[in-house]
């Protein structure tokens, strides 16, 4: 584990993917910095990084989705321009994404013939033969003329696999797989890509769970804020416990040592908390969970026995790699989700039966992450949109009867308050900016009556304005004495304002960390399953 | 800017009509007859001759009364096509039921009976399909769709064995003397049905932008996600729609039944849910406009009767003219969405 170890290795014959000093900028974002990397045929290369270290961004130059600012990429020796996914797909690299994008009407077969030239005639007999032929080199058996929505999503994967490696198994790139699969599907993704690997397919491997990054991989590399930081050869791992590796890796992917300066730590709002004087560590729980759990449709992370108790002023964060049951723990403290075990309390009262309306009438308030997928109607305007959970109620329906001077009145108000820039309040929400919807959520949800408050990820897709607005409303809210619950993936985040941090993991709490000095390693470890 | 908007507006309308009228045209050429002979009686016999514009009003009310019911339903996003079935079973049922009433009730107590029951029989008939798509999401397309059939089919059942009117040859039920149907309007032949109608149109439209009930239809129909993440019962609010609307439709059968013909004959379904859809979608689910294009629409179904009579233009030809009136407002809206977004681009 040196900084040498990063430098490219002395031979580059034989390379499968080489990037030299690959940069990509965004808007505000440095998402990937003069990344210089190898991708060798034979090798199960695990990426690693928390959310925004640039993995994605790597994973999209490579499939073709985003183009370099600057350094090059060579595939097989040859420097290329890959310049849309179909490109990557001749230059025989295949990417599979963390959520399944077939088409579930349509059959197997059907589903990996798609994309052919329109023109030319659908050769069936051509398909069954290779489906066969990467049949044998996965070692699954999946019937070709069923309908792929029937597959169990471990099996609708190696479909996504098959259709990767489609048209030459050269390199395969898995972004984040095991994140829905469950711990048997992960244990037959594993035997996948060793039986590939073996064939000389080059493979990357993006993970966020460090005992599968040890577990399959062959060679590490930890990204940091676009920064290539580290790498962990076969040698390493060959030689090192379990136990090293993880310690090794999760100090690349949080070490607060070395990196960003004070300057950009106020910039990004980072930095301790300063504890709100509101809250007593004697008070009792506003909102308390007792052995909670939930159902959950496929593909979703239900919770299973959670417990949490949050007390006025109090700010609990909840960490956790996205899917872990976030959204489940969200939607039952809000009443959005029946727990279908355990119950409820708010302020020492049974409130496990009540809906939405109930506990929003006890001060219970959900700023959702889905902004204009349920926290927002895109068509309606932004003073409809302001009143959205209230309709009905005094002061501004009297006897059912809506009152549009009040509503639009008050709109004007929080406009203005809020500093939402939008053309009018009568303006349809949908028509604003990320950070200007927010802005109207956080004005609907933080209002007078407010008492608990949940986010999930509530300065997700902000820029680092609105970002740094949204940290100090929440950090002022529970100044003011709300009970907060704070659900995020950016731990820098859960850092700077959270008092303890909950961590979940397969949608149990698998552990609350108080905000100290030492809570970056105990909560990556938590996260990553290494505890 | 804002006069360009206007001139647009007024442009979005006008455009897809006049197209439709010129294609219209082309089409009867094309049959041998001449258009202007054609729209000019049309025109006459539908609008400015008395009789022709008092049949077109009295024709209006049934047709207002679904276009309310429709209106209810595809703001709140649910796409009630059962309308027809509905509308027929409540015809019969109130036409049925009226001359048992009207024996020992006085006239007024009797039509307003006949009115309410025809709109539970409507709503009652909706409760499949809303039951099935609050419960368990089946899509209520196919369902009312079906149930409109079976609606239409239990409609024939009862006039031809329950309801059947021994006194007459043809199955029908028995008649409501014509001084007992609904009163006229003042010297007309309009009955009150068409007040019962306008009416029902201007509190839907109020019921939609006004109330909370309204809102939160509409909230469910524009984003049904949201409407839950708002804490609001989307199952509940989907089987309230859908007695509305379907009783709307039912009340809409007890204006033709009670005001106009008296008694219901097995052979009778006018069809009209299905003719009353386009002109929903042309006003843009906006509750004052559609009474202007249900006006538009009676007078070319009255005049295109007469039509079909004297210049022997087939009585569908007034199908071809709405539906080529749909057709050009998709390619005008088509059009003017690609000027905004070059405009913002």
């Amino acid at each position: 584990m040196t900084e040498a170890a990063v430098s490219r290795p002395a031979t580059t014959t034989g390379t499968a993917i080489a990037l030299s000093a690959v940069t990509k900028r965004f808007p505000g974002v440095l998402a990937n910095d003069a990344i210089t990397l190898d991708i060798l045929p034979g090798e199960i290369h695990v990426l690693l990084g928390e959310n925004g270290a640039g993995k994605s961004t790597l994973i999209a130059m490579l499939a073709g989705m985003q183009q370099p600012d600057a350094g090059t990429i060579a595939v097989h020796g040859r420097d290329v321009r890959i310049g849309s996914p179909r490109e990557s797909l001749a230059l025989g690299i295949g990417t599979v994404y963390q959520h399944v994008l077939l088409v579930p009407t349509l059959t197997v077969i059907e589903n990996l013939m798609l994309g052919g030239a329109w023109w030319r005639r659908q050769d069936r007999g051509a398909a069954l033969a290779r489906f066969h032929e990467l049949s044998a080199t996965l070692g699954v058996a999946i019937e070709p003329d069923i309908p792929v929505g029937r597959l169990a999503l471990g099996e609708q994967q190696q479909v996504e696999i098959m259709r990767a490696l489609w048209r030459g198994e050269r390199v395969l790139i898995l972004d984040e797989p095991t994140s829905m699969l469950t711990p048997q599907g992960v244990a037959d993704l594993g035997r996948v890509m060793q039986r590939l690997r073996d064939q000389g397919v080059a493979i990357v491997f993006i993970t966020h769970k460090l005992r599968e990054a040890y577990a399959f991989g062959n060679r590490v590399s930890v990204l940091r804020l676009g920064l290539l930081v580290g790498q962990l050869g076969p040698d390493e791992l060959a030689r090192l416990t379990e136990a090293e590796v993880t310690d090794a890796v999760i100090r690349l992917m949080f070490g607060a040592s070395e990196g960003h300066t004070d300057d950009a730590d106020a910039l990004l709002g980072r930095g301790r908390r300063h504890h709100s004087s509101a809250l007593r560590a004697d008070a009792p729980p506003r909102i308390a969970l007792h052995g909670v759990a939930t159902e959950a449709a496929p593909g979703e992370c239900a919770l299973h026995a959670v417990d949490l108790a949050v007390r006025p002023g109090e700010i609990l964060g909840v960490a956790g790699v996205d899917g872990n049951g976030q959204k489940h723990l969200a939607e039952v403290l809000a009443g959005q989700r029946r727990a279908a075990a355990g119950r409820v309390m708010i302020d020492g009262r049974d409130a496990t039966a009540e809906g939405v309306a109930a506990r929003r009438a006890r001060g219970v308030r959900y700023v959702t992450d889905e902004r204009l997928g349920e926290g927002t109607i895109a068509a309606f305007s932004v003073a409809t949109n302001l009143v959205a959970k209230e309709i009905g109620r005094p002061p501004r329906w009297r006897h059912g009867i809506t009152l549009w001077d009040r509503v639009h009145a008050h709109a004007r108000e929080s406009v203005r308050r809020h500093d939402v820039r939008t053309p009018s309040e009568r303006t349809p929400i949908g028509r604003l900016s990320g950070g200007n919807i927010q802005k109207v959520l956080l004005a609907r949800e933080l209002d007078e009556d407010a008492g608990i408050v949940v986010y999930n990820k509530p300065t997700y897709g902000l820029d680092l304005h609105n970002n740094a607005l949204a940290r100090a409303r929440i950090a002022d809210g529970a100044a003011r004495g709300l009970a907060t619950v704070l659900i995020s993936t950016e731990l820098d985040e859960l850092l700077a304002l959270a008092d303890r941090v909950a961590v979940m993991l397969g949608g149990r709490v698998v552990g609350v960390v108080d905000n100290g000095a030492d809570a970056e390693l105990a909560i990556g470890r938590l996260m990553t399953g290494a505890a | 800017m804002s006069a360009r908007e206007a001139i647009a507006g007024a442009l979005r309308v006008a455009l897809p009509i006049a197209l439709a009228l010129t294609v219209g045209g082309a089409v009867l050429l094309a049959l041998g007859k001449d258009p202007i002979d054609y729209y000019v009686f049309v025109v006459e016999r539908g609008l400015l001759s008395w009789a022709g514009f008092q049949e077109s009003l009295t024709r209006s009310a049934p047709l207002l009364l679904i276009a309310a019911g429709l209106i209810v339903a595809f703001r709140a996003g649910i796409w009630n096509l059962g309308v027809d079935g509905q509308f027929l079973l409540a015809a019969v049922i109130a036409a049925a039921l009226a001359p048992e009433l009207i024996a020992f009730l006085p006239g007024l107590l009797t039509l307003l009976i006949g009115f309410v029951v025809a709109a539970l029989v409507g709503a009652a008939w909706s409760l499949v399909p809303a039951l099935l798509k609050a419960r368990i999401g089946v899509n209520e397309i196919v369902t009312s769709l079906m149930m409109s059939f079976l609606g239409i089919s239990l409609a024939n059942v009862l006039i031809k064995i329950p309801f059947n009117d021994p006194a007459t040859t043809v199955p029908q039920t028995r008649t409501l003397a014509v001084e007992d149907r609904l009163p006229r309007l003042f010297d007309t032949t309009v009955h009150a049905g068409i007040v019962i109608a306008v009416a029902a149109v201007v509190l839907v439209h109020l019921m939609m932008t006004r109330t909370a009930f309204g809102l939160r239809l509409q909230m469910v129909g524009a984003n049904p996600r949201a409407a839950q993440h708002a804490g609001l019962d989307v199952g509940r609010l989907t089987v309230a729609t859908f007695a509305l609307s379907a009783g709307l439709a039912g009340m809409g059968g007890a204006a033709d039944a009670l005001g106009v013909l008296g008694t219901i004959r097995a052979d009778w379904d006018p069809g009209y849910g299905l003719l009353v859809v386009p002109l929903v979608f042309l006003a843009r689910f906006h509750g004052i406009a559609v009474i202007g294009f249900t006006l538009f629409f009676a007078v070319l179904m009255i005049g295109g009767e007469s039509a079909a009579r004297r210049l022997g233009v087939p009585n569908f030809f007034v199908l071809v003219l709405v539906g080529l009136l749909l057709l050009f407002l998709a390619v005008v809206e088509y059009l003017d969405q690609m000027r905004r977004r070059r405009r913002v681009a």
